[in-house]
């Protein structure tokens, strides 16, 4: 599903930002990506979506060598994944039915076909009953349950999701995060960067601990360890 | 298409303050251009006006048959430089000189013998009433037999050539300039809508959209902006028209072709400000 063969990745004044990463995440996995901010959990995600190439190595995304996709195939990659982030990034002028209508409508889906879809995944995330709201006129978990609304309504097989509880009071945490295992429990693959640690121990998920952009900790491979350590 | 247009019409029902500013901004910069445009236009069928007075006038040796004249005029005629010839007996051409100059029209009635020439009065073509061909022409009509000699106001036609050479050239550099400020003005304020909706360009590639999909509405949008700006743009050139004929000079308007020109004009300035704008900036992103 998603293969990090040797990746490197370094900005013209950044320095490195990833150093020989390599992992796979399996179909309907959930991984959790750790780190402290800076360690490269967001680069990781961006070359997964292709928004960064790699400078080194191997990035292969659902059949799609994402690391040195031609830019025109780049909407294709996108449009088999699903992204949510920390500010959510919705449009603040079009209700909560037509920012996950518009990830249908871009994609080229027949008009007859998208309000249906929409109130599925609306409802799936628990926010039927505000698809005319705006976002102004949401909670910050409200908001973000319309980001993945968003981010499901192309049916992904892979999930990403960057830091998607970093706005959130902890209700609202526990609330999305519930709402990302169930997706994941329905097939979704979902890889979610967080440096949550009340979260990572809430489940028994995989754990990639990035440290200065090296992978230090893969769960899958390392010894365990105990969880409430973290790192 | 559909979605297309839908997606241009939302942002202006989005952003109707910057729309508004941006269409006004290219109203105004397009009527600077129409101004000027006025200006080179009333100045050039002034030109015009003068130039139509230039005359060659070939005069006729006494004696020569009136039937030998005829068929030298049918010839001059078919010049392609020539607009019309004309005879003009020695006859008429002693009437127009008593009606035209009057202080000495006793002079003239009492004459004994008319001392005018006949004369064939030659007007150029537009296009041809320059120097070079006026020259051309005149050494040709000198070639008749009959002719006696040819005149033509050498001097005044030179002065003239030279006068339209400036004036074309001042055109062709000033409405260049203003029309260069014109498409930086309406450039800048396009790359500026495109701007305020960095974030939504951003959120559209996030979730798929191709650059095509995102640039189209932007295009449309560009295209409509120059176009309204167009028009309103010719709406207040024509409002300046009016009031300078009835409060300054009679002028002319501009076509009905040259006021498409300039909603033409401002159409492709939003289409390719657009293009540019947002190509630029899905480049960058």
């Amino acid at each position: 599903m998603i293969k990090f063969e040797h990746v490197f990745k370094s900005f013209p004044k950044g320095g490195l930002a990833l150093k020989d990463v390599s992992f796979h995440v399996a179909k309907g996995e959930f991984v959790f990506l750790t780190g402290h901010s800076g360690a490269g959990k967001s680069t990781v995600l961006k070359l997964i979506y292709a928004d960064e190439r790699p400078t080194g190595g191997e990035v292969r995304v659902s059949g799609f060598p994402a690391g040195d996709l031609p830019a025109r195939d780049v909407p294709q990659l996108r449009r088999r994944l699903g992204v949510v982030f920390q500010d959510f990034r919705l449009l603040e002028d079009r209700t909560a039915e037509e920012n996950v209508a518009f990830a249908l409508e871009v994609t080229g889906a027949r008009r007859g076909q998208i309000p249906p879809r929409v109130m599925r995944v609306l409802t799936q995330v628990g926010l039927a009953a505000k698809a005319q709201a705006y976002p102004r006129e949401l909670s910050g978990g409200e908001q973000q349950r319309v980001a993945i609304a968003r981010a499901l309504v192309n049916e992904p097989t892979v999930l990403l999701a960057d830091e998607p509880t970093g706005n959130l009071d902890e209700r609202a945490t526990r609330g999305v995060f519930q709402l990302l295992r169930d997706i994941n429990a329905s097939g979704t693959a979902v890889l979610m960067a967080t440096h949550d640690l009340d979260i990572v121990r809430q489940a028994p998920y995989r754990i990639i601990e990035l440290q200065d952009g090296a992978v230090v900790y893969d769960s899958t491979v390392d010894e365990p360890r105990d969880r409430a350590a973290g790192p | 298409m559909n979605l297309v247009l839908r997606e241009a019409i939302l942002a202006f029902r989005r952003a109707p303050l910057l729309s508004a500013l941006s269409v006004t901004t290219i109203a105004f910069s397009l009527f600077v251009v129409g101004l000027f445009g006025l200006v080179a236009l009333n100045l050039q069928r002034r030109l015009d006006d003068i130039a139509e007075r230039v005359e060659i006038v070939a005069y006729v040796l006494p004696g020569t048959p009136l039937e030998t004249v005829t068929l030298a005029l049918q010839d001059v005629e078919a010049f392609p430089e020539v607009a019309s010839a004309g005879y003009v007996s020695e006859d008429s051409a002693l009437a127009r000189a008593r009606g035209e100059l009057a202080e000495f029209r006793d002079v003239l009635r009492e004459l004994e013998r008319n001392p005018l020439p006949a004369s064939i009065e030659v007007k150029l073509e537009p296009g041809f009433r320059d120097t070079d061909h006026v020259t051309q022409v005149a050494e040709r009509l000198r070639g008749f037999g009959f002719v006696d000699d040819v005149r033509f106001g050498r001097d005044w036609v030179e002065k003239l050539d030279r006068l339209r050479r400036v004036a074309a050239i001042v055109g062709l550099v000033v409405g260049a300039a203003f029309a260069a400020v014109a498409i930086i003005i309406i450039g800048t304020t396009i790359r500026m809508a495109v701007l305020q909706r960095s974030r939504e360009i951003a959120i559209m590639r996030l979730v798929g959209a191709t650059d095509g999909f995102i640039r189209r509405p932007f295009l449309l949008q560009g295209a409509f902006k120059g176009m309204l700006g167009g028009v309103i743009a010719v709406g207040l050139s024509y409002a300046a028209y009016v009031s300078i004929n009835r409060w300054l000079i009679q002028a002319d308007f501009f076509s009905r072709e040259q006021a498409a020109a300039i909603v033409g004009f401002g159409t492709v300035i939003g289409f390719l400000g657009s293009a540019l704008s947002v190509g630029r900036h899905l480049k960058r992103v």
